[in-house]
């Protein structure tokens, strides 16, 4: 077996990928081979590292050296002086904002240093696309230790005892899950692992997939161990995720090779198998009925949940649909026991298995902060540390406006609640929720009102038109923030929206319209007097809602710094902009349709907006 | 690839062991080879070598080899720190391959210090 | 190129073993292979798989992953992530409309691009991201959006 001195740790995430990582590790071979360290050195491809903003990224080990933002001609300086001479070369590795002083090691950077990884353990560890990798890491021990010495029964109550509550969204518990699955009627179920991650701004299922997909493969064999009569999993992956579909098809073979998934694993008399399929581009298919509809091959259209999934699911057998997160944390409890997992995280679920937030949550940070990625932290955190700590503060220097939480189901929150732990009941207290774990930061230049359309907007398209309050309600609420945006909204608007929210929350068919109205709920509760501006004084403080705002040209940056270059006058689709060449230019108000192509072209910043 | 037995299990790990060592950035050793300009030149890049094979020979996976900048005693290169988990690190200095394999046998495997080439053990700290 | 259209259709449905509730993913390859679903060939698997027309006509308008109409050689997609929307995705949507000269859902006279939104696609640390075919870039600015669209043009 060939011994190396080094690894180096390419990261091969989607965002890595697209900025040219396959190409930085040809350059690394290339280079390796030119100073004859071939022989010492491994490059190898990882799994997202989750600090996507910083990508490319490179981890060289044993010493865990971090590099960022990486280019192709970088990579011979840093061959030689780090891979040869020992010396990390400064000028690539991190640096925080507002400091001067690089971190060279991984595991100083806040981003990382304030973390605690279960779910994304082996995140940068491993080559998602090699199986002995995993095992490496303790892969598939926790499977071998359920079908040599434990009962179905036994698995069932480990993970009831550790408090594991669905990371999709909803919070329900776990064990409580599987254990109706068992119960419910019927020789065949189904086990299916719900990677349909839908929610815009929310990416740790693609990169938990794409960085250890053998977790999630482990987590589905073994709760299919636990649930009995199940021998065919699923698992729905959005087709927006061409990678983690790959990743996942790879990791099914290799498993598939070594005997882990097929007939009688591990010679233990369990026969189970798993497959992809992919989604199709519909938000709505994360609701399990009509993911389940979808893998069915029909348009995903929810039904109503009288009779719950783990009784008549897929092909009307019970069948337990669980989060890609969820199914990553199973092998973990099962290796080191439910004491340990519960330890982390917040309240009592020994009685009452709804009773406390256990584990760690996994967030994908973005939006206006200066560290956007992946963070995973234990539950009960505060959502302050989140912003702050790990995500460095707002960009620029920004004021901080508000935190959005669950995605397109999820709320705002203000500064004022910055101290409240991340806890399922805390955030659904204050009209948010935990949600799949998006996590937007909006700075003092995002509007409100603007933010809650774009959510709307989003709802409504994807709202797949099977019951009213939710196909025509969402409209409704739409083309009233539409009013609004464009200035011809009045105060009764405002009660009117507060109306047909309640109404939509309570007579929606599925989640999707059952909690689409809570952006606008939560904006319009810490935020009223953003939508009051707008229908009072027809006015957008933070200058997003373009057709309240006026353009003017400012007349000395057009002649003195841009010369009078045109360029807005040859872009203006109204023809409102009168002057010639090298001459001061204006905007005329009454032709001005407030598109904002203007100020978007000009490059001298001469367009004035109010 | 055949079908795996659950002992396969560890031995798969135990193949990949060195690698995750590596990695995982643990250990029990670690020795670092001091490779500036002056050191290439005296010949660092044989005693990495040697120090390489002598890992793979004793299948010693957790043993760490890291290079490092010069360490600014030009006349005694090539140099070495040898440190061990938990103790104070050692610097050998003016190594041959006939000393960095015994080196590496006494201390590194045994833990018994070889004070014939040591220079000074401890380091300096820096800030 | 002449398409075989019974050729196609039979290799196609083989793939997913003729089964009608793997309809959605042999829909998927279709696309895949030739950027919208031909009328020739849904027809061909609707009746190799048995499933009636009017039913793959429902996915097909159900899902927006698929199109019944051709679209450009080069696909360009706006990502309409919450991070990208915040960050100015709209505008970006604006930039190519007017690089381009066609609205957002159409594709260029000369069948060479075709503009559309898409969900989110996870690189939400590289927001704004515009996706081109399997290029996935970001963050793109608007006055980056010329130079961005220029690397396709001679392809």
């Amino acid at each position: 077996m060939k011994q190396y001195r080094l690894q180096v740790m390419v990261c091969a995430g989607t965002g890595c990928v697209s900025n040219h990582s396959f190409e930085l590790k040809e350059a690394l071979d290339r280079e390796i081979k030119k100073h004859n360290l071939q022989n010492e050195t491994e490059v190898v491809y990882t799994g997202c590292n989750g600090f996507c903003g910083a990508g490319p990224i490179v981890v060289v080990q044993p010493d865990g050296i971090f590099y960022q933002l990486l280019k192709v001609t970088d990579i011979p300086h840093l061959v030689e002086e780090h891979l040869l001479k020992g010396r990390p070369v400064k000028k690539n590795l991190y640096t925080p904002p507002a400091e001067k002083t690089p971190i060279p090691k991984m595991a100083d950077i806040p981003f990382f240093s304030d973390q605690t990884l279960i779910a994304l353990r082996n995140r940068g560890m491993i080559d998602p696309e090699k199986i002995d990798d995993y095992i490496a890491r303790g892969g598939y021990k926790a499977l071998a230790k359920v079908l040599t010495s434990m009962k179905p029964d036994e698995v069932m109550s480990e993970i009831k005892a550790s408090g594991l509550r669905g990371r999709g969204g909803g919070g329900f518990p776990t064990g409580v899950k599987w254990e109706t699955c068992k119960k419910a009627h019927g020789d065949t179920k189904y086990v299916i692992c719900n990677a349909d991650e839908g929610d815009p701004g929310a990416f740790m299922d693609r990169s938990i997939i794409e960085g250890d997909p053998h977790a999630v493969i482990e987590g589905m064999i073994i709760g299919a161990y636990a649930i009995e009569n199940v021998h065919q999993g699923y698992i729905y992956v959005r087709m927006e995720y061409p990678l983690a579909i790959k990743r996942f098809q790879i990791a099914i073979q290799q498993a598939r090779e070594y005997g882990l998934l097929g007939k009688n694993i591990f010679a233990k008399g369990f026969d189970f198998d798993l497959d992809v399929r992919r989604g199709a581009g519909a938000f709505v298919c994360g609701e399990s009925t009509a993911l389940m509809a979808s893998i069915e091959g029909r348009p995903g259209e929810p039904r109503a949940k009288y009779i719950h999934t783990v009784e008549k699911g897929l092909w009307d057998c019970p069948t337990c649909l669980n989060n890609v997160e969820t199914w990553v944390n199973v092998p973990q409890i099962i290796l080191k026991g439910a004491k340990w997992f519960s330890s982390v995280g917040t309240g009592d679920v020994s009685i009452d298995p709804w009773g406390g937030s256990k584990g760690t949550k996994v967030f994908s940070l973005a939006g206006k902060v200066n560290n956007t990625g992946l963070v995973e932290v234990p539950m009960g955190i505060s959502l302050g540390d989140i912003v702050y700590k790990i995500g460095g503060g707002i960009r620029e220097g920004k004021k901080f406006k508000a935190v959005q939480t669950g995605g397109p189901s999820g709320g705002f929150i203000p500064e004022s609640m910055l101290d409240i732990p991340v806890d399922y009941e805390e955030l659904t207290k204050i009209g948010s929720m935990m949600g799949s774990g998006g996590m937007v930061v909006c700075d003092e230049e995002n509007c409100m009102v603007d933010m809650a359309k774009y959510f709307l907007k989003f709802t409504q398209e994807e709202s797949c038109g099977k019951c009213i309050p939710c196909r025509e309600g969402t409209k409704r609420m739409l083309d009233i923030l539409e009013r609004i945006t464009i200035g011809e909204g009045t105060e009764e608007d405002l009660l009117l929206l507060e109306e047909l929210s309640n109404m939509i929350v309570e007579s929606s068919l599925c989640a999707l319209g059952g909690s689409a109205p809570n952006p606008v709920l939560t904006t319009l509760k810490y935020f009223r007097e953003e939508y009051e501006a707008h229908v009072k004084n027809k006015k957008c403080p933070a200058k997003i809602c373009r057709q309240l705002l006026t353009y003017t040209i400012d007349q000395k940056i057009c002649l003195e710094i841009g010369h009078g270059c045109g360029v807005c006058k040859k872009n203006c689709p109204d023809a409102a902009i009168i002057g010639e060449r090298k001459t001061v230019h204006y905007i005329d108000p009454v032709k001005c349709g407030k598109c904002g192509a203007c100020y978007d072209v000009c490059n001298f910043n001469a367009i004035i907006i109010e | 690839m055949p079908r795996l037995k659950i002992e396969d299990l560890d031995k798969i790990a135990d193949q990949q062991r060195r690698k995750m060592t590596v990695r995982e950035g643990g250990g029990k050793a670690k020795i670092t080879v001091h490779m500036g300009t002056c050191g290439i030149a005296a010949g660092a890049r044989n005693i990495m070598s040697t120090f390489l094979k002598e890992i793979e020979a004793h299948n010693a996976h957790d043993v760490i080899l890291t290079t490092s900048a010069c360490a600014g005693l030009c006349s005694r290169e090539p140099m070495a720190t040898v440190e061990l988990a938990g103790q104070a690190p050692v610097k050998y200095v003016d190594l041959t391959e006939e000393k960095a394999k015994k080196i590496f046998a006494s201390h590194v495997l045994q833990g018994k210090l070889v004070q014939d080439y040591a220079l000074s053990i401890g380091s300096e700290r820096i800030q | 190129m002449e398409l075989n259209v019974q050729q196609k259709a039979e290799e196609i449905v083989n793939r997913w073993n003729c089964a009608p509730s793997n309809v959605i993913e042999m829909m998927h390859d279709i696309q895949n292979e030739f950027n919208y679903l031909p009328k020739e060939l849904l027809y061909e698997i609707s009746n190799k798989v048995n499933v009636p027309i009017a039913k793959i006509y429902n996915i097909a308008t159900f899902y927006n992953a698929f199109s019944l109409k051709p679209k450009g050689r080069h696909r360009v997609h706006v990502c309409m992530g919450t991070p990208c929307h915040a960050l100015g995705a709209p505008r970006v949507v604006s930039a190519i409309e007017r690089e381009l000269g066609i609205k957002c859902g159409d594709t260029t006279p000369d069948m060479k691009y075709s503009l559309d939104i898409c969900g989110c696609v996870g690189t939400c640390g590289l927001a704004p991201v515009v996706i081109i075919g399997d290029d996935l870039f970001g963050p793109i600015k608007v006055d980056g959006v010329p130079r961005l669209l220029k690397k396709y043009e001679s392809k």
